[in-house]
Parts: C-alpha cells; structure tokens; sequence
C-alpha cells in the first residue's frame, strides 16, 4: 500500500482493523476522541462493531466479552478512563483472555489536562490493576510504529492469550504523518479456547475465582511462567548513536523523538551522545541497558513525568554507572534544545572529571 | 405425581450445591436448565454469572460460561452477543451486582435494546458478603448494614430498577415473578420461557425480576421466607407483566 498521511489516533484505528479487530468499543475523552470516531466510521465497513459504550468500565468488559468468544477486540482511552478499565485489565489477566487496550496518555493525576504527558508509566507497566500480573506494554514514537505496534500488539495478545497495553501520548495521537500500513490480514486460526456455545462438547467456563489459595497460587505461577516467556522474546527497544556515545539518554515515545533532537545537534559538533529508546516498557529492556553499562558511565532518563521509567532504567543499572533524570511532568512538552543543553552539561561534567583524574 | 424430566441435560450432575438450605438460586437453576432444554438453546447459549452468591454457577450449568466482574454482566454479554449475535446470551445477576454497583451497565444495555436475556435474583440482600442491605432492602428490615431496619432517611427507597428500564423502548418484555410457591415457581418458569423465546425471535431485550429467598440472612426458615416474599415483599415489589412490547418490536422489523 502507498504512503497516506494520518494522525496517530486514525493510524491505531486503521491499524486495528487491518489486523483483524471487529471489535471496538470506547468512550469519548481527549486527546483520542479520532481513534474512536475512526473506528464509528470505519467498522461497519468490514462488519465490525463498534459501541459506544456508557463508560471506560463498560468498555472494557464489553472487550471481554468479545474477547471471550475469540475475536480481536480492543477498547481506548486517555489517562481518567484508563484508570477505569483496570478491574478489567485484571479480569483480562486473570481469564488469560487476549485483548489491545491504547492508552493516550494525558497530564494528570485527577482530570489534569489534555496536554501529552507519560505519567501513566506506572500503571501501565505495573499490572495497572488488582492481582499479581503483567501486561506487555508497547510505546510507539511515530505514526509509522503506532501502526506496526499495533499489528504487533493483536499478534503478541493472541499468541500468550493476554492483554496488551499501547501506550502513547496526546502528541502522538494528533501529529500527522506520513505512514504505510501492512495488508489487511486474512483469516485468523480459530481460537480453539473460545466460548462459542458448547454444541455437541463439553460445555466450558472462564472464571477467575478460584477459591482455593494453593490453586490461586498455581494459576499465579502458570502466569508468571508465561510473564517469563513474554520477558524472553518480546523485548524491542531501538538504538541510536551508541556506538561511541559517552552519554546515553534513555527515553521512550514523544520524548524519544525530542531526544533524537536533541542528539542529532550534539552530534554536530562531535558530541558523543547517543539514545537508547525503549519500545517495548514492559517487558524493559534490562539487558541492553546493563550491556551499556559495561562501557557508559552516565545515563540520562527524560520522561513527560516526574520520573517513573527511571525507576526500572535505576533497576537495570544497579550502580554501574551514573543516572540523572530530567523530566516536564503535568503536559509540558520539552523541546530538543531543553535537551541538548542538559546532554552538552553532563557531557561536560564527565570531561572535567576525567581530565581531572588523569592529572592526579 | 411423576416428574416430567428429572435431571435437565444442561444440569451438571453429581455436584453437591453449595447453595443454603431453602435458597431461590438453586430453584431458579433448575428453572433456566428446564427452559434451555425446552427451547433448544443450550447448545448455543452463553451465559454471564456474577459476582453473588450464583458466582460459581458455573459448577451446575452445563452450558458455556463466563463469570463477571461485579456488576458489569450485561456488559459482557453485550461484548459476546455483538461479537456473536448468532450465540444465545443471557446473564444471571443479584440486586446487589445488577442495582447497586452495575446499575449503569443494566440501564445503557437495556436502553441499548441488547438482544440478551437478565435473571435477576432479587433477594433484598447480599447474600454473599453476609447480609448487607441491597438497594431492594425493603424499609425497616434489618441487615447486617442496617442493625435498626432501612430508613428512608439514611438509605433511601427500595429501588425499583426493572421498572424504570421497562419504560425504554429497547426493552421488548419485562416481568416481576417469584418462587414462592409452587403457583409461583411455575410462573417463574413462564416468565423465562417467555424472555428466552424473545431472544430466539430477535425481539430484543428481556429481564425478567425474581423474587427469591434468602432463608440464611432473612434468618426464616424456607417456609417462612416463602410467606415472607408473599405476605411483605411482594407488596413492594409487586408480580406482574411490567411491559410487553413483543408485537411492537416484531412490527417495527
Ligand atoms: C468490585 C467489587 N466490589 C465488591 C465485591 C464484593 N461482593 C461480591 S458479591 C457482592 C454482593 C452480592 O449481592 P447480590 O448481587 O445481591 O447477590 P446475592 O449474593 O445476594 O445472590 C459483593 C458486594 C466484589 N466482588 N467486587
Ligand atoms: S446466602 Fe442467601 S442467596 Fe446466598 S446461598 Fe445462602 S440463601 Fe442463597
């Protein structure tokens, strides 16, 4: 297919149907109104469905009983509603039941604003909700990832029967772009789990009570087991300039592209530094980052928040080496030049502190 | 007296019900079991159980089923049917999980006019958490969470919730019944026939409202709980038709 140019919440949504979805059910609030609107407007096309339902809530549990019958479901929101689907998110975890859920992330806590912002991290990457579970998490930092991640997202749910979380940002899902999306896939495998009326076979059930605590136990382990494999083969992350980078910032989404900025001035002038963009925020990518540390002394993490990817990029780098952390918290988008300035400082802090002990 | 089907084939058997002595669920089971052999929908039926003292329905119907989150059933099964509108959907719900916490998924999916079918058990408790008052708590009775009896003051009224959804449109038939008797559990059986045989005709929407016992926080034992359902529940939650708009939705095809 030829390159279109769309926005990114339009980008999910064509991405969605393409990749199988017949299912999608919202509820309006910004800055992802397109993504359903989209939706409203497109899927009655390929036979889908699209409701527009009477809350996050009712939502989310309408992808479950989607889900439960074996289609591609999906439901999206903004930062309030997500916090809404996540008894949802839980009961998904818990049936092990596959479903994609955006999340375009704005300033928060409580109805903050609708400016971009990445305080969700948390929530996302936590298990958001209830109960001892991971939800793969997948962040996207141009309408042409939103597109591929998506696709991604529908395949990486099926495949470990689990719910997966996107994870973007009010300016990702208004910029426009120029993007190309994959051919619409042909039928899916049947799902042979699905509920689909018992015919002539024994009748089945999902529930996620299960009343014994070695059992519950058991079920906890059998998901961790699968967390672990999801762990193994389902890291992305991009690497950019690191070969010779002296300093290297770590930082996901929109704030991944301002980074880029930032690098690419530096690097104008011989500035050594370089991005480690992380695509995939849970599972994290550990290793790269504890690889790093083998040769970087000083990372720096930018977020939209005040500092919740940082935790984890702290986790994989156990004191090896220096992390500082810049963020714009509350819907401030920082520019490329904010970056570049703090990047050149620690660039020069480093190079004193070497000359310095060389002279000792 | 000889039993017509002894043991209905969408009725798991050799389990040991985990229900009280006297309670309306396991009436109301059998009931559903009855009407799905009947119409010959249980091959194709899908039913959503909640949260409540019927969360774990599943271990008698032997048909598919999917457990809800507290109150959010009728949404599920607004997920399943669309998804599947060749399915045969019904949800099974307490006063608690249909009129407290999911009042807002039972309103929207009956306005909605889902083609579903909604059990609703009405007990004027929760029964599972121990008793606490429901939104059907008549006014006076005692509960765990009432020790002196509801008072309109504090509480409120007794919620009448299929009334209100019975005057939308999309609601195609909506009737009050209650096993409190044999008269009565032959009703019930009507009423779900009725709602059920609705659905296979693609008339939309069905709830039909059961009264029913909750002997163990009612602290009566079943016989009385029967009289008490007649003689003080009924008179605020009277039987009857509610609406039956059967014809008008089958016109408007
Ligand atoms: C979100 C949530 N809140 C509370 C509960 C606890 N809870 C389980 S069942 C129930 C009420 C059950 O009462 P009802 O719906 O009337 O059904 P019954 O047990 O009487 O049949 C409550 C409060 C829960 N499971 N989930
Ligand atoms: S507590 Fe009440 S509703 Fe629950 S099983 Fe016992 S009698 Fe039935």
């Amino acid at each position: 297919m030829s390159k279109v140019f769309m926005s990114g919440n339009h980008t999910f949504a064509e991405a969605a149907i393409r990749a199988g979805c017949r299912c999608y059910f919202g509820y309006p609030i910004t800055p992802q109104n397109e993504l359903g609107e989209y939706m409203a407007a497109n899927m009655a096309n390929v036979g889908g469905v699209f409701i527009q339902s009477e809350s996050e809530t009712a939502a989310i549990n309408m992808v479950i009983g989607a889900a439960s019958t074996g289609a591609r479901a999906m439901t999206s929101s903004s930062s309030p509603g997500v916090s809404l689907k996540q008894e949802g998110i839980s009961f998904l975890a818990g049936f092990e039941l596959p479903a994609v859920i955006v999340n375009v992330m704005r300033g928060g806590p409580g109805l903050g604003n609708i400016a971009p912002a990445q305080g969700d991290y948390f929530q996302a990457t936590r298990g958001g909700g209830h109960g001892d579970y991971r939800t793969p998490v997948f962040a996207p930092s141009s309408v042409q990832e939103a597109a591929d991640l998506t696709a991604i997202a529908f395949d990486v749910a099926d495949r470990y029967r689990t719910p997966v979380m996107i994870l973007a940002d009010g300016m990702l899902g208004q910029i426009r772009e120029p993007v190309v999306f994959p051919d619409p896939i042909g039928e899916l495998p049947e799902k042979e789990w699905a509920l689909k009326g018992r015919g002539d076979g024994p009748s089945r059930y999902m529930a996620s009570l299960i009343l014994d605590a070695l059992e519950m136990e058991k079920h906890n382990w059998k998901l961790v087991r699968k967390y672990e494999e999801i762990a193994k083969n389902e890291v992305r992350c991009e690497q950019f300039m690191l070969d010779d980078a002296e300093i290297v910032a770590i930082a996901y989404g929109t704030t991944a592209r301002i980074a880029k900025g930032a690098i690419n001035r530096l690097r104008k002038d011989n500035i050594p530094v370089g991005l480690l963009r992380p695509i995939s925020l849970w599972p994290f990518p550990k290793n790269e980052i504890i690889d790093l540390t083998k040769r970087v002394r000083k990372f720096i993490v930018f977020e939209m928040s005040t500092g919740q990817m940082l935790e984890d990029v702290l986790l994989a780098v156990q004191g090896r080496a220096e992390v500082q952390f810049h963020g714009r918290p509350g819907g401030v988008v920082p520019t490329p030049i904010e970056f570049s300035r703090i990047l050149y400082r620690e660039y020069q802090i480093l190079q004193k502190g070497r000359n310095g002990a060389s002279h000792s | 007296m000889t039993i017509k089907n002894p043991w209905p084939i969408y009725y798991k058997k050799d389990v040991i019900t985990h229900y009280c002595p006297g309670c309306g669920h396991g009436i109301v089971h059998r009931i559903v079991a009855e009407v799905l052999e009947e119409l010959d929908v249980g091959r194709r039926a899908i039913c959503v159980n909640p949260a409540g003292c019927a969360v774990l329905a599943y271990q008698y119907f032997d048909i598919d089923m999917l457990e809800s989150a507290h109150g959010r059933g009728t949404a599920m099964a607004t997920g399943i049917k669309r998804s599947r509108p060749d399915l045969f959907v019904f949800t099974y719900q307490g006063d608690g999980d249909l009129s407290a916490i999911g009042t807002a998924e039972t309103i929207h999916s009956a306005n909605r006019g889902e083609q579903i079918c909604v059990i609703f058990i009405n007990n004027a408790v929760y029964g599972m958490t121990g008793g606490q008052m429901a939104p059907t708590t008549l006014i006076d009775m005692k509960t765990t969470t009432t020790p002196k009896g509801r008072t309109a003051r504090v509480d409120g009224f007794p919620l009448h919730i299929t009334d209100v959804v019975a005057t939308f449109p999309g609601v195609a038939y909506a009737e009050r019944v209650a096993v409190n008797g044999p008269a009565g559990i032959n009703r019930t059986k009507k009423a779900i026939t009725t709602a059920f045989q609705t659905q296979i005709d693609g008339l939309g929407y069905s709830i039909i409202e059961v009264l029913s016992p909750c002997p163990t926080n009612w602290k009566l034992n079943s016989i009385d709980s029967f009289a008490w359902i007649t003689d003080v529940m009924a008179k605020e939650f009277p039987i009857g038709v509610l609406v039956d708009r059967r014809r008008k939705q089958a016109d408007a095809d």
